[in-house]
């Protein structure tokens, strides 16, 4: 594949590090220092100097055969803006941002961008998940679908504790997927899989029954 | 949304005309530029975030225009204020002629100054 990211800031030089065996690769970045460091790093042929919301600068990037554009830097304007001028300018199939002001993710996805990365939420869940009232981290939203996967840790005075599956109540459209035990061991939950404290779930929900969800895994026997 | 020399003299028009004006902008020394009489509602904050939009009152706006000097953010902004807050008239002011067809094609409202000042400084010319 032909990808084309936006930025070489530390997302986007990992991302291209991680990518560039596989497949054809170019950055474009604004900064010209940072473009001469990944050039050091990754070679000359997969960076490029400039505005990457620029016509001209896309078009020299050779726009128009990218499979796949990823804007990755760290202002939402430029990353919808340089998904968005993919898409209707370049004719380019597919389109994912990051996004860093979390208000954003749904307006981008309304916006016709595929696929959202928001680093800032995914953070702000593991550390909700630190504090006293244990969370749910959602990891992964399954585009077009309503639907997100979601990692829950069960807690030692958790309701569920001891009880087989078939007698916990889900929200509708919600279904555990796979139970990770204390050990470390993965196992597909049956309908007499008793949960156990400190369990990792990991679950499918539809957005609106998140907290449901979260709540009839999580809360407390009192 | 931008408080610059263009948002600044904008939002003194539109308050003569006897429009209640709110102005957005990132930094607290941009609202020097508005005219002394201004009477509207000086909000501090990223006109592109949907909570400062909110205490600038868009939820109850009848229109919206983004004048900073950052194109992109202009154009997020305005599909904010377009979608999020469902505001009827919205204008982005867009200085680079491509990214600006681009928006409109998309259905924004966008100004070029680029253009217009192009066109204006060209009748100038030519008429002498």
């Amino acid at each position: 594949m032909f990808i084309v990211i936006a930025g070489a800031g530390k997302v986007g030089y990992q991302l291209a590090r991680a990518l560039v065996a596989q497949h054809e690769i170019l950055i474009i970045e604004s900064d010209p220092g940072r473009a001469d460091f990944v050039s050091e790093e990754l070679g000359g042929e997969v960076v490029m100097q400039g505005d990457a919301c620029d016509a001209a600068t896309m078009e020299q990037a050779g726009m128009e055969r990218a499979d796949l554009v990823v804007a990755v830097t760290g202002e939402d304007g430029n990353n919808l803006t340089f998904c968005q001028m993919a898409k209707s300018k370049f004719s380019v199939p597919r389109a994912v941002a990051r996004i860093n002001n979390p208000q954003n993710e749904a307006l981008f996805r309304q916006l016709g961008i595929d696929a959202t990365v928001s680093a800032t939420a995914l953070i702000l869940a593991h550390i909700e998940q630190e504090l006293p009232w244990q969370g749910m981290i959602p990891l992964l939203m399954i585009q077009g679908r309503g639907l997100e996967l979601v990692e829950v840790r069960v807690p030692a005075d958790a309701q569920v504790v001891g009880r087989p599956f078939r007698s916990v109540f889900l929200p509708q459209g919600s279904l555990v997927c796979l139970v990770i035990d204390a050990e470390g061991t993965p196992r597909l939950p049956t309908a007499d899989t008793i949960v156990k404290a400190d369990d990792i779930l990991l679950a499918v929900t539809n957005v609106e029954n998140e907290e449901g969800l979260r709540s009839a895994l999580t809360s407390s026997a009192s | 949304m931008g408080c610059g020399r263009l948002g600044a003299e904008l939002a003194g028009l539109l308050e003569q005309d006897g429009h209640e004006i709110a102005i957005l902008d990132l930094d607290k020394l941009a609202f020097a530029h508005l005219p002394p009489s201004f009477k509207g509602k000086r909000v501090l904050g990223d006109g592109t975030d949907q909570d400062t939009l909110r205490k600038a009152g868009a939820e109850r706006a009848d229109a919206f225009i983004s004048a900073t000097r950052g194109d992109n953010r202009n154009a997020l902004a305005a599909q904010v204020a377009k979608h999020v807050f469902h505001i009827d008239r919205v204008g982005s002011v867009i200085f680079d002629p491509i990214r600006e067809g681009v928006y409109a094609d998309l259905g924004l409202r966008t100004i070029n100054p680029t253009k217009i000042e192009a066109d204006m400084l060209r009748n100038a010319i030519e008429r002498d």
